[in-house]
């Protein structure tokens, strides 16, 4: 059996290293070419016309005029007269164009008639008790709770409770297993008892949640101190630079060719199969470049479809990339999650209990409870969770789904308990370490240690508020978070060709993550070979099927499948080989171009001499990855990381302005392949943690139900100049590369926000309770505390 | 363009701002057209008005004279990227508040987005894809892949050549110039760190 676990670290010339991003010149001079800078020859261009209204339903639609308008080529009703569009933004029509600006011409020729209903874009806390006796999901619930990132065993528990609205039927589940829902969801949605939707229209609130731990009044009974407090972070996008949408072209009548931007070429096809009645094997997606997903790109989105659609009645490639406003509006929002927190625990900070009432919401389908209390698993636990159901548009996955939310909620609430007690809140963390999973426990120690270290947090902390002069408040915080990781199913095929090149197909993407670089770096270790002696081919549906990149487990998944592809098509170049060089096979290895005997290495094959032996045949190997970790032998990766993040801010009370001065992250992801793109994801996590800790949130209008900032002048990025010093260290050596590879997407932009957030309430001596840390907001919690 | 429209590192990294843009947006023309304007009165003063229909518009591109038919609503990112194939500036906002689109309009950063294409005709128009010197990386480029400072992309074309306008300006900045002059453009994947690593390094070359 071929020996596939990772070379060990005197053998490993290229793992680790820090080798730059192999599509970094193709990015830098302008030829990287994403799907919005797809050009189909005689391309028409596509416009939505979109709802106005939050809710309303559609009463009449006349296209008639924009049918008749010269250059319009294709009109086609994407929401029909009678139904209820859910959010403002929602896609009513789509037309097809000879050009820009004659499609927007045409979408202001159609009348649609709307028949506005009440709705709801709040997502203030709900009035108490609502929310009580959820009545039975109906197929929107399920769909609206997948896609919000509902835990499962919160989603199976609610379908147990209170049951179903409809006869789940095969197609729905099968349909629901296309998405790579989880069994033990599907069981429960077969398994859910029937219950007849009552004729009240449904609730907004709806209560998601409630679980007891132990005994948590005991234990409130029984503190020696308790804290107290609130806390939240807000609906945000995700606002991808490259807005979502697709080129479609038909090459002929049942073939359908789609040029996506996605973070799931190779789970394109299934999803438009269906709608569009074609096979999902005569529909191929392409894509060789993304500019940003961060979740929010798995699906082929609705628009999509009617791009298809409108390209088959046209006859032409039709292009329709969501408009900055759209993309802001409806392709992406981050559930937003509140909570107010009671922590009892004894005087040297030991947590003895935890109770939340939290609540948020992910539009529509409302929204499960994030994972609270973080990291630390308090012993005696109440908490509830109340969704609220609104018509904001639908929640999207946004990096490490709920993660964030629960940091800011929990690592807020260990701060003003650490406050409270007088106490360094580091202390805090580490005196209460043996309430993390066992197997983090060292790794948060040793982290904890060199976050600090990093941060000069010794010298530089100074109990909340006693760092003012000049009016300048200047405080330090901290976070820890976690992470799961593994590696999701993957297949790809490396070929040795006669004359010695190699090329590897693996139909997964590159989201800017270093996918490219990882595959690279993984085959030309597995082979001896420079990273350009190998050809690599992804973004295709004609290549072998890639999971989707969620969840951080693309690193996992591609590595591994490379690994074993590699290595099984090294062994079969040692067995042509071995002849030649007078030994056998299992006594050679490849190394710095050439094929040698282990024990003899001046015994060698350089490359090309050694493949010019297999013949007229290229040798291809299918190397796998299952997503199970048990059905890989070995199983190359690995889940369950931690991380801390520190942040060190100025306040200027007398504008409320935060400066974030200087950011630490401290991370491990067991073995790291390119030490340098690892560290530029921590990095770019921090500049992504400053932005949604500062500026970023969906405001709506309460008057129009509508978005009042779906541009990027009002929803404002992080710049240049909002980027202090950042400082990445990454876990490396005994104790973490042996644990195999595990994705780094997620983990690093968990904890800023909830740093930054304790950073304020230690500068100004005061909880900002909700993110983002405005001035207004900043102003008026340090009035409150002035009032108090 | 005046003075006052230059790319300056107190106020925005782009070229024009959209006030300017505004005001310059189809109301004065320096290069007659081929197709003669109708000419209105305007706030006393004749105005010259072209379309709606398309209008024979000649773009100078990377050194390369090009004819174009375009509404005079057409920006100079639209007609580059939808008319030329030239892709490497981005749509992102569409309205001059990211700079993705960023290109050089007679040797200053603008937004492209922002920028009518009617407006542009007589300007030498430089974009990413004609920094490269043959097959090499131009010393800019080579930093941003030396420092690793693009992740998905997107907005590196666009950072890059606001990057050599603000360092073929200010060839020695001090990092306050730098997070002034580059705060017009922006990034989602954070790759900021970067991107001031880039400008340190080129800065101590002395590009």
């Amino acid at each position: 059996m071929p020996d596939y676990n990772w070379p060990d670290a005197e053998h490993r010339t290229l793992i680790g290293k820090r080798i730059s991003r192999v599509d970094s010149p193709v990015k830098v001079s302008g030829r990287a070419k994403y799907s919005y800078d797809y050009h189909g020859t005689g391309m028409l261009f596509g416009k939505v016309l979109r709802s106005p209204y939050a809710k309303a339903r559609i009463v009449s639609i006349d296209t008639t005029a924009a049918e008749k308008m010269p250059g319009v080529r294709a009109v086609q009703v994407i929401q029909k007269p009678g139904t209820t569009v859910q959010w403002a933004g929602d896609e009513v029509v789509a037309v097809a164009a000879v050009d820009e600006p004659t499609a927007e011409d045409a979408v202001r020729a159609i009348k649609v008639k709307y028949q506005p209903l009440s709705y709801l874009v709040s997502d203030a806390e709900p009035p108490a008790g609502a929310g009580e006796g959820g009545g039975p999901l109906a197929e929107d619930d399920i769909y609206d709770a997948l896609s919000n990132q509902v835990p499962d065993n919160q989603l199976i528990d609610t379908l147990e409770k209170q049951g179903v609205s409809f006869k789940v039927d095969e197609d729905f589940l099968k349909e629901l297993k296309g998405y790579q829902v989880p069994d033990p969801v599907v069981q429960a949605i077969k398994s859910a008892p029937y219950r007849e939707a009552k004729g009240a229209a449904r609730s907004s609130y709806q209560k998601a949640t409630a679980i007891t731990l132990g005994n948590a009044d005991q234990a409130f009974a029984n503190a020696e101190v308790v804290s107290e407090g609130l806390y939240g972070a807000p609906v945000i996008a995700h606002c991808c630079l490259e807005a979502h949408g697709s080129v479609a072209e038909w090459p002929d009548a049942n073939h359908l060719l789609v040029h996506i931007s996605t973070q799931n070429v190779s789970g394109i096809a299934d999803q438009m199969a269906e709608p569009l009645t074609v096979p999902a094997t005569n529909i191929r997606v392409r894509q060789d470049h993304v500019g940003g997903g961060f979740g929010s790109k798995f699906a082929a989105d609705r628009w999509d479809i009617a791009t298809a659609r409108l390209s088959r009645k046209a006859g032409k490639p039709v292009r329709i990339m969501l408009e900055r406003d759209a993309e802001l509006e409806v392709a992406g929002a981050r559930p937003s999650a509140y909570a107010r927190v009671k922590l009892a625990a004894k005087k040297d900070g030991t947590l003895t209990g935890w109770q939340s009432q939290s609540w948020g919401t992910g539009g529509p389908g409302g929204g499960g409870m994030p994972p609270i209390p973080y990291v630390f698993a308090i012993p005696n636990q109440k908490k509830e969770h109340t969704a609220v159901r609104n018509n904001i548009g639908p929640a999207r996955a946004w990096r490490a789904p709920n993660h964030p939310q629960a940091a800011v909620i929990t690592m807020g609430a260990l701060d003003d308990l650490a406050a409270k007690l007088n106490m360094d809140p580091l202390e805090l963390l580490r005196e209460n370490l043996d309430l993390v999973v066992k197997d983090r426990q060292s790794t948060y120690r040793e982290e904890l240690g060199i976050a600090s270290e990093l941060m000069g947090w010794k010298e530089k902390w100074r109990p909340r508020a006693q760092n003012v002069s000049d009016n300048i408040a200047r405080g330090l915080g901290v976070s820890v978070h976690t992470w799961g990781g593994r590696g999701h199913a993957s297949n790809c095929d490396l070929t040795i060709h006669p004359d010695g090149s190699v090329d590897i197909k693996i139909g997964t993407q590159d989201l800017g993550t270093g996918t490219r670089t990882t595959i690279l770096i993984v085959a030309a270790e597995s082979l001896g070979l420079p990273l350009e002696a190998i050809s690599l081919y992804i973004g295709d549906t004609l290549y072998p099927p890639s999971g989707g990149s969620g969840g951080s487990t693309t690193p996992g998944g591609v590595s591994s499948s490379t690994r074993r592809a590699a290595v099984d098509a090294r062994e079969a170049v040692f067995a042509i080989a071995a002849p030649a060089l007078m030994a056998r096979p299992e006594e050679l290895e490849c190394a710095n171009g050439t094929i040698r005997v282990k024990s003899d290495p001046g015994r060698s094959l350089t490359w090309k001499q050694a493949c010019a032996k297999i013949g007229a045949v290229p040798i291809t190997k299918r190397g796998h990855n299952d997503s199970v970790a048990a059905n890989n032998h070995p199983d190359l990766t690995n889940s369950g990381v931690g991380g801390v993040g520190m942040a060190d801010v100025e306040v200027d009370l007398e504008t409320g302005v935060v400066k974030v001065k200087k950011m630490v992250a401290v991370q491990d992801c067991g073995l790291i392949v390119d030490l340098k793109l690892a560290e530029s994801s921590c990095y770019g996590a921090m500049a992504m943690g400053i932005s949604y800790a500062l500026f970023e949130e969906k405001v709506f209008d309460q008057l129009t139900g509508r978005m009042l900032n779906p541009n990027m002048q009002f929803y404002r990025l992080a710049g240049l100049n909002d980027i202090p010093e950042l400082v990445v260290h990454m876990m490396t050596g005994k104790g973490y590369d042996e644990r195999g590879v595990i994705g780094l997407g997620e983990p690093p932009v968990i904890s800023p926000g909830a740093a930054i957030a304790n950073a304020v309430a230690n500068a100004i001596g005061v909880r900002v309770p909700f993110l983002p840390l405005t001035p207004d907001r900043v102003l008026t919690a340090l009035g409150q505390k002035a009032g108090a | 363009m005046s003075d006052d429209q230059e790319k300056n590192s107190s106020t925005t990294s782009s070229g024009v701002s959209r006030r300017e843009f505004l005001k310059i947006g189809g109301i004065t023309v320096a290069v007659p057209l081929v197709a003669g304007p109708r000419v209105v009165e305007a706030a006393g003063a004749p105005v010259k008005v072209y379309g709606p229909g398309k209008v024979p518009i000649e773009l100078a591109v990377n050194g390369k004279k090009q004819a174009l038919q375009l509404e005079p609503r057409v920006t100079l990112l639209d007609a580059l990227r939808d008319s030329l194939d030239i892709t490497g500036a981005k749509r992102v906002c569409d309205r001059g508040e990211c700079g993705a689109c960023t290109v050089l309009m007679d040797h200053k950063a603008v937004y492209a987005c922002s920028i009518l294409a009617i407006d542009a005709r007589g300007k030498d128009i430089v974009t990413v894809e004609s920094l490269m010197q043959g097959d090499a990386l131009h010393p800019i480029q080579q930093a941003f892949v030396d420092n690793d400072a693009s992740q998905c992309g997107f907005c590196t074309p666009g950072f890059v050549v606001a990057t050599k306008a603000f360092l073929d300006k200010y060839p020695n900045p001090h990092a306050e110039d730098i997070r002034r002059g580059l705060s017009g453009n922006l990034c989602r994947c954070g790759t900021y760190h970067g991107i001031q690593q880039v400008v340190a390094q080129m800065s101590r070359k002395g590009a």
